[in-house]
């Protein structure tokens, strides 16, 4: 496994929000990660990414225990985090906002080569480089947070509700992004809300209940079980 | 000419307020330090005022750093108003050491820039304020690049603007606020060293240049490094102009009267959004 993470409990003050975590992830895997709101599904990411140290439990990347590094060192080893809300900085063109993903990087012609890479994932990004980001669309927002986490080159790639607030068809753009991201070799775990979608997408996927994994289990399957379409998926199949 | 200075001054108050939202009301009290310290170096060493802005620049950014690791740090985490009593407490503690170690006297280096008077286009300027203008120019386009074409200053414009998600790029948020404190007060020792030859330093004259600062930082619009220059000349020439059709005891007054009209029908400044 690429990471793993066992029995790993994390709060925000006296509140625990998550009450004993296990799952993993394989290289090269998409797995997803759903659950009503409040499951613990946005903090289970924070606490990978280094933004929240886990109160117990271990977070291994390759085997190496990384749980409560911080989000620098947890760049350094490949894992980068794209957030929940729109992180992108507006009054920056979309250019310098793929520089600054590169910020770790010596901002050598590979750096430049790699935007060129990312830039030609995302055409609608290429043809607006010099415009500020404040005048994206959401879609475009999140194409762009993408964009610049993937400047790493990163082992992991942490997403928390890449399609929130999104088109449908701007959702099966992104969800298809990430497939050719898996198809690149990129590993992501990725928080959603819509679970139909994501499941359709994901190799494995857990289903979190109050800060406790509840359901893990092949994408596919989950999607064909009666315990997660009713819960999850609305009930008809 | 006073607009450009206090242009520079207004962006170096801002870019605190831009990356860290906290106000610096010691501002002019490093301004004041900066302009002993180029008072003392024509003292003892003969050099010319203008001269000493690199010098002030390279000690005021030592300043600056120093203080936000031992001060602002510590306060960073605390609520709003223990960092704004923070930096009034330095405000304090700068000007009454000043005022303890120089007494209340106004002292002021001699400068042949400051004899010297240029006619530009009709207009006799004296030599000391037309090269404190352009410098203040330089000071502000030197910084301007800074922040606009260098990694160090796309990560500040960037940590200004949401501080998770640059620490999520592995931005060090507390290495660029210590930066930003230096870039501050450096340009505080810049002003310093421009407005030495011909004004008078005493413990008292950071107020001069402080509240017209801050005036041109809110006509600039709050926290836009960019505005604030514009706010500055906006200072500037209605300081100027309305000494001149007044009396020049009224000058500050009209300059706010300016500026609660400008904050009145555009409360976020004249470039701000």
């Amino acid at each position: 496994m690429l990471l793993t993470v066992d029995d790993v409990h994390a709060s925000y003050g006296r509140f625990d929000v998550l009450r004993g975590i296990t799952l993993g992830v394989a290289a090269g895997e998409i797995v997803a990660v759903l659950g009503p709101n409040g499951a613990g599904k946005s903090t289970l990411l924070k606490t990978i990414a280094g933004f929240l140290a886990p109160r117990r439990g271990t977070i291994r990347l390759g085997g190496e225990q990384v749980g409560g590094l911080r989000p620098r060192a947890l760049l350094d080893k490949g894992v980068t985090y794209v957030m929940q809300r729109s992180s992108i900085f507006g009054k920056l063109t979309i250019l310098e906002n793929l520089e600054l993903g590169a910020y770790i990087r010596p901002w050598t012609s590979e750096v430049m080569q790699d935007i060129e890479r990312v830039l030609l994932l995302f055409p609608r990004l290429a043809e607006r480089r010099h415009q500020r980001a404040e005048g994206l669309s959401g879609g475009e927002r999140r194409m762009l947070e993408i964009g610049r986490a993937l400047l790493l080159n990163p082992k992991l790639l942490l997403l928390d509700e890449p399609t929130m607030g999104l088109a449908p068809l701007v959702m099966d753009l992104i969800f298809e992004k990430v497939l050719e991201l898996r198809a690149a070799g990129t590993t992501v775990l990725m928080v959603e809300q819509n679970a139909r979608l994501a499941l359709e997408v994901s190799d494995r996927a857990y289903v979190l209940e109050q800060g406790q994994t509840r359901i893990e289990g092949r994408g596919q399957e989950l999607l064909a079980s009666d315990a997660v379409r009713r819960a999850y998926l609305g009930g008809a199949r | 000419m006073f607009g450009g200075v206090i242009g520079l001054v207004a962006v170096g108050v801002s870019l605190i307020w831009g990356i860290m939202d906290l106000i610096n009301f010691a501002y002019g009290e490093y301004l004041m330090w900066a302009m002993y310290l180029t008072f003392f170096l024509w003292a003892t060493l003969g050099l010319e005022p203008i001269l000493s802005a690199p010098i002030n620049a390279v000690v005021l950014f030592v300043a600056g750093v120093v203080t936000y690791r031992f001060v602002i740090r510590a306060v960073l985490r605390g609520p709003i108003f223990a960092q704004m009593l923070s930096t009034f407490g330095l405000l304090v503690l700068l000007r009454y050491v000043a005022w303890l170690l120089f007494r209340p006297d106004d002292r002021q280096a001699q400068s042949v820039l400051a004899t010297s008077v240029l006619t530009v286009g009709g207009l006799r300027v004296s030599g000391g304020e037309l090269v404190a203008f352009a410098g203040s120019l330089l000071a502000t386009s030197v910084l301007f690049a800074f922040l606009k074409c260098t990694k160090t200053g796309k990560a500040l414009r960037a940590l200004a603007q949401d501080r998770e998600a640059a620490v999520a790029l592995g931005i060090d948020a507390d290495r660029l606020y210590a930066l930003a404190w230096g870039l501050s007060t450096a340009a505080a020792g810049v002003a310093g060293g421009l407005v030495s030859s011909f004004m008078y330093v005493n413990p008292l004259v950071g107020d001069v240049f402080l509240l017209p600062a801050f005036a041109a930082v809110a006509l600039g619009g709050f926290g836009n490094v960019y505005g604030a220059v514009g706010g500055g000349l906006v200072i500037g020439v209605v300081n100027v102009t309305g000494g001149t059709l007044t009396v020049p005891k009224v000058k500050l007054a009209l300059v706010y009267l300016v500026f609660l009209g400008v904050l009145f029908l555009r409360p976020k400044g004249l470039w701000g959004r």
